[in-house]
This record gives structure tokens, sequence and C-alpha cells, in this order.
């Protein structure tokens, strides 16, 4: 574990494609989805528009989670998606505290990234939540919304389509949220934009 | 590795949406079953309405005997032998709808000529002028609140009364023998919706009635509307008046129908935060649940369904503390790594 090679290739191309899909699609929904929700006559983004676009790049998500669910079950891949219980919560403390101080005292990273741990564990719960919870929640509840004649109509006393609405508004701002965190934190690395470089190269530089 | 012994949460999501299949099937079937509203149906006699309890009642069945059903027998004065006949469709009145309807109180001969009283009915009674709503309720203090005035100013103004004149009054669209008050009083924003529409849809949906009017080519309204996306959706659960009616505020019910020209075709128009729909459809609604239950509960109690998602202010205030909150924290995290860095 001392050792740990320049270059790692830890980002294949499969990978890579999809998670440049992912980005821009995520980014595309973000921005029409804001227009949508802030319309006003005459906004930047026209409304129709804006919900053709939405509409398209949702559907086109769909089919790129669905790339990325079932590489994730057929490839290796899908291991770095396993939480440990044992020490999960030891561990995720030890990261946030790396972030929060050890980071500031030059520390080694707890866990550096390596063949068999390329997430560390605060990333790993990050996106497992992220992307086997938000995410097809999301994309579930947009599609009730494109076809509101699947939605159940009333659901406890409320309209099925204003709850399954919100959910998807809450569940889209979360991500968004998040989209901005992981943009962040991809900035710490061995330099600024070397984790940038890794998902166009596939090459992860160590610190 | 360590997935070996692990369960990949693929699987997870995998099974949890089967469950969610299941659970959504299940609350859709459940949906379905629901006991559906009962549709008025013809009953023409017995009706289940204790007429007793209407002054004019007694004297309303004279006409009724024959009015209020489907057929009408009479005695023909040569043969003498009874004849049975078919009432017109038109000319039939449903005591059920007539004693439950804002008009139960009249006689018939209230507004009807008195000369309705013998049979056969005299041969010039067709040319019997009919009162309109503002022959009776104008200038009325006790239905100022209604503002018949002003509707019958917007009625002048509206398409239909420039295109069809005199042809086209006030029962074209209201039936005086049926009409109840509806969108101030119904709390069922769904019975409202259906009721209006079947109003408009009496003719637009009708060609034998369009063309008593008009000898033009009644218009498809499902072609004419094809460029509104969840088509269904949007006519369940909008009034045709809400792109088509120019809405005052003063009035509940919009009656200033416009050109096809000046319909509302703009989505924004509705689905945005100063949606003209709170100024038209939820307008009485909104106002009441809001009251009674608060902002967010009233909105989604009151069947408004997805206008403008941007209808809670709460919601966008918390989201937009959340965003600052983390744009904060990434900012002091970064100015630290410079800090540090440097």
């Amino acid at each position: 574990m001392n050792h740990q090679p320049e270059r790692l290739y830890l980002y294949p191309v499969w990978i890579r494609i999809w998670h440049m899909t992912n980005a821009i699609l995520c980014l595309t929904l973000i921005i029409t989805g804001l227009s949508i929700q802030f319309a006003t006559p005459g906004t930047v983004i026209k409304f129709k528009t804006a919900v053709s676009v939405h509409n398209i790049a949702g559907i086109l998500l769909s089919l790129s989670y669905a790339a990325f669910f079932i590489g994730n079950l057929l490839t290796t891949n899908g291991a770095y998606y396993v939480i440990p219980v044992k020490g999960f919560l030891d561990r995720l403390l030890k990261q946030f505290r790396y972030y929060t101080v050890g980071l500031f005292k030059k520390e080694d990273a707890p866990f550096p990234v390596s063949e068999e741990n390329k997430f560390n564990p605060l990333q790993q719960s990050t996106y497992v939540v992220l992307m086997y919870a938000m995410v097809p929640f999301v994309i579930l509840s947009g599609w009730g919304l494109l076809y509101p004649e699947i939605t159940v109509k009333s659901f406890v006393g409320y309209s099925g389509l204003d709850l399954t609405d919100l959910f998807h508004i809450i569940a889209g701002f979360t991500i968004s949220i998040i989209m901005c965190v992981h943009i962040y934190f991809c900035t710490i690395g061995k330099s600024p934009w070397s984790n940038f470089k890794s998902m166009l190269n596939g090459y992860h530089e160590s610190h | 590795m360590v997935y070996k012994t692990n369960i990949r949460p693929a699987w997870v999501v995998l099974v949890l949406l089967m469950i969610f299949t299941l659970a959504f099937t299940l609350v859709k079937t459940s949906d379905n079953n629901a006991p559906e509203q009962k549709v008025q149906t013809e009953k023409i006699i017995p009706t289940k309405i204790d007429l007793s309890k209407f002054k004019n009642a007694e004297q309303n069945e004279k006409c009724l005997k024959c009015h209020g059903q489907t057929k009408y027998s009479y005695e023909n004065a040569e043969s003498k032998q009874t004849v049975t006949k078919r009432m017109y469709a038109e000319l039939v009145l449903n005591r059920d709808v007539f004693y439950v309807s804002n008009h139960k109180g009249f006689k018939c001969t209230d507004c009807h000529s008195e000369d309705y009283e013998t049979f056969p009915h005299a041969g010039n009674l067709r040319m019997e002028t009919k009162a309109n709503c503002i022959d009776c309720h104008g200038g009325d203090e006790k239905y100022a609140k209604f503002k018949f005035e002003q509707i019958e100013s917007e009625f002048q103004a509206s398409v239909h009364s420039e295109k069809h004149s005199k042809d086209f009054t006030c029962w074209m669209c209201h039936n005086a023998h049926t009409y109840k008050i509806n969108a101030r009083t119904n709390e069922n924003l769904k019975q409202t919706i259906t009721y209006d529409n079947l109003i408009c849809l009496h003719c637009h949906g009708d060609v034998n009635n369009y063309q008593l009017l008009t000898d033009k080519e009644k218009p498809n309204l499902l072609q004419k509307h094809e460029w509104l996306p969840n088509q269904a959706s949007h006519f369940t659960n909008v009034r045709c008046i809400e792109c088509h009616a120019k809405n005052e505020d003063t009035l509940v019910v919009a009656h200033h129908i416009m050109s096809k020209k000046n319909a509302v075709r703009k989505c924004e128009a509705c689905h945005s935060k100063n949606s003209i729909l709170y100024a038209s459809l939820y307008k009485q609604q909104v106002k009441e649940n809001i009251q009674k239950e608060g902002i967010f509960k009233g909105l989604l109690m009151a069947d408004a369904t997805t206008i403008g998602p941007d209808k809670s202010n709460t919601l966008n205030i918390i989201s937009i503390l959340i965003f600052a909150l983390t744009m904060l924290a990434i900012a002091i995290h970064a100015a630290f790594r410079i800090k540090k860095s440097s």
C-alpha cells in the first residue's frame, strides 16, 4: 500500500464515455429544469424548447443510467459501489477529518486511490446514494411526469401528479447540489486539473 | 475482492424496483376500483324528488305529465282513440334535474306563455320570445354579486355574440331548466372543469348542435389541439375558457370568449409563477384552500395539477439557502486550501 504507482489506469473507456454523457445530460437537465421551474414569459430559454430538451435529455439519461447499471452488474466496476459494513462509520469519519483538517496539515490521504479502492469512503457512500437511490428516483418520477396518465391519480388525499412533481424537483435539486460538491472535490487532486484529465485519458495520477 | 461477500447495490435496486412496480400496480388497481362518479341517468319516470316540497310543482305537473317524459298520450278527437307519441328530446324536462336547479322554484308559466295550458298548443306560441338572464337578473340588488351586467357586456364582446348576433343567447350555453350554480359553490375542481367544458362541447363536440348556428364544418377539437402536450391531461385538468376567454378579475367565470387567434398558446402563461390559472380556474378554490390549509397543503389539496412547479415559496427559500450554504462551504474550503498551498 505504501508504494503507489504514479499513473494508474482506473477509468476504462466505457466508464469515461458514460461519465461524460452523464455529465452533459445532467447539466442540460439542471439548466432546462431550472428554466422550467422558474418559467416566466420571455425567459432566456423558451419554455417549449426547455421542456423538449429536458424530456429528450431525461430519456437519454435513462438509457445512460441503464448502461451504467448493467455495466456495473457485468463488470468488476460494480464492486467499487459495495460498502463493507464493518467499520464503515469510522472510515467515513476518518475521511471527513481528512477533508476538514488533515488536508490542510498536508497529511497523506487516509484512503489513497488504488485499484482495489477507487473511491474513498465518503465518495463511495455518496455515489451509492446518488447512483442507486437519487438518480433512479429522479428518472422514475420524470417518466411519471412525462406520461401523467400512468401516474397514480391520488395518494393519501394528495394529487399523485403533484407529489411526483414535488419529489422530482427535490431529487433534482439534491442531485444538483451533489454535482456542485462533486466538481469542487475533483479539484482536490495532484493538481486542481489532474482529476479532470483522468476522466479524459483514464489514468489516475496519485498525490 | 470485497464484493464477493457483499451484495452489490445494483441488485438491491433491482429488488426495490420490483417491489415498487408491484406496489404501484396495486395502488393503480385500487385507483381503478374507486367508485366512479355516478353519471346522471335519464330517469324520467318515476322521479325520486318529493314534489310536495315545491310550491309550484303541482301546477308544473300539468306540463310535465307530457314534457316530463319521453312519450305523451292524447285522445284523438275524431277517432276517439288514445294516441301515444314520442316527445322530442329537447322538449323533455327531467324533473330530477329541474328540481335541483337554480330555477326550481318557478312555475313553467312564469317564463312561458299561459296559452301553453291548452292542448294542442297554438302554432304561434313558437314565436314566443324568451327572456335572457339579464331580463330577470339585471339591476336586481339581490343578484348584484353575480354581476349579470358585466357578464352581459362580456358576452356582447365575445366571439359568440359577434359572429352569431341575436341567434346566440345565454341559453346556448346555460339551460334555463337545468342551470345550477357551480364554479362558485362546488369545492370539487374536477367537477367544475367537467361541468364547464361540457357547456362548450355541447356545440363544439356535437356537429348537430354546432351547425344549428353555422353552416361551417365543425373543426375537430382533438386535431386542432394536437400541439398541446399531454392533450388528455390538459383537457381534463383545465377548462376551455382558461385559454379561450379573456379573464377579468371581477368575474368568477369569464364570459368574454375570444376568437381562436387570440387564444392562449404560450405554455408559460399557465406554467409559471404568475400563472393565469390563479386568476381563473383556481381563483375560488385556491383562495379558500390556502386560507384553510396553508399555502403548501392548500395548493396540493386543490387538485391544481402541476401548473408552474414554482408554487411553494418556502421550498424555494429553503433550496436557495441550501445552495448558498454549499457554495459558502466550498468557498471557505477552497480559500483555506489556497492559503495553505501558497
